[in-house]
């Protein structure tokens, strides 16, 4: 029951992403930073990935998070941002989309 | 991001203090701002904004497009008294989102058949306070009507800067404990915050309605938290 009002460390994609950097490891943070309609998780929500493609968090139902993860490991190699959006009425929404019907646009960007 | 404002934003979130990541969507730059902290403008606005409602979300200001990432403790709230309220405040709580501990040295009340599912301890508010400090992310509700259990945590709360404190008790029996707490070193000002008698006005007269008017006026508190003291936009 503490394990409530405190962090779940063990879960916490950000707290998983320092270890991660403690460790040695290369790392990219995901975060969803804007939704329309329905969206499975909210503004603000993490994944975070490390150069091997281990990831830990999510941004959608578990949808899109392996075209995040894909994404994330160019990232990694080329330190450069990304801005990356998911929707039904997006052409990559065949291949990956939402099943809600949502959208999402997710930023992708290397920790360090 | 940066690695430095990774471990001062996980160094916050681990000691349940707010913290907003402000990212710069346009060059990458980030940096923390911690709750209190100045910064100018509309960004300052919206940055206050957002750590009233708790809500993330992208701003326009000076030009740039800022990500606001707040991260805000889960509220939670203790009660002092394991008595029939608090068998009805424990799970309505849980239910609206604040997590609860009741906390009762009283053995006879603080048992795990009369609270399944929520965190009890059998001790007296000193020890337990000790270990598990509040803060002004939790609530408190102080409902045996005993002070000698009441009176120290109610002391602690106002301390701790609580974002509601509540205690059960009459006008009169509220009037005795201001001369309690002053004379455990209470500020007026500190007990003026004191919720007395506790719960919203609803003409609650049952212990599960008297446990609707308290959870109601610590939603409202933690809601409307900030906006008399900091004069921040809705």
């Amino acid at each position: 029951m503490e394990n409530s009002i405190y962090l779940d460390e063990a879960r916490d994609p950000l707290i998983i992403a320092e270890g991660w950097m403690k460790d040695g490891k290369d790392v990219a943070i995901a975060t969803v930073v804007e939704t329309w309609g329905s969206a499975p998780r909210p503004v603000g929500s993490h994944l975070v990935i490390d150069a091997d493609g281990n990831f830990h968090g999510s941004v959608s139902g578990g949808c899109v998070e392996g075209a995040v993860v894909t994404e994330a490991i160019d990232v990694i190699d080329s330190g450069k941002a990304r801005m990356l959006e998911f929707g039904v009425a997006d052409e990559t929404a065949w291949q990956v989309g939402l099943s809600c019907g949502g959208r999402i646009k997710v930023y992708v960007e290397r920790l360090g | 991001m940066d690695p430095y404002a990774l471990k001062t934003l996980n160094a916050e979130r681990r000691a349940r203090r707010a913290a907003i990541l402000v990212t710069d969507l346009g060059d990458g730059r980030d940096r923390v701002v911690r709750e209190g902290d100045k910064v100018a403008g509309d960004l300052g606005a919206a940055i206050a904004k957002a750590f009233r409602t708790g809500n993330s979300g992208s701003v326009e200001a000076e030009g740039r497009t800022f990500f606001l990432n707040a991260h805000l403790p889960q509220p939670r709230l203790v009660v002092i008294g394991a008595v029939h309220i608090s068998q009805a405040l424990a799970p309505m709580a849980k239910i609206a989102g604040y997590p609860v501990e009741i906390i009762d040295p009283r053995t006879a009340f603080a048992t795990p058949d009369r609270f399944p599912d929520v965190a009890l301890h059998a001790e007296w508010p000193e020890d337990v306070l000790k270990r598990q400090p509040l803060d002004s992310y939790t609530a408190l509700a102080a409902v045996t009507h005993d002070p000698k259990v009441d009176d120290f945590a109610l002391k602690a709360a106002l301390d701790a800067n609580c974002f509601y404190v509540g205690a059960l008790g009459s006008r009169k029996t509220h009037a005795k404990r201001v001369e309690r707490l002053l004379a455990l070193g209470a500020t007026a000002d500190q007990i003026a915050r004191i919720h007395a008698p506790i719960g919203l006005d609803i003409g609650a007269a049952s212990p599960a309605e008297i446990a609707v008017a308290v959870l109601a006026q610590a939603i409202h508190a933690f809601r409307s938290r900030g906006l008399d003291a900091k004069g921040a936009v809705a």
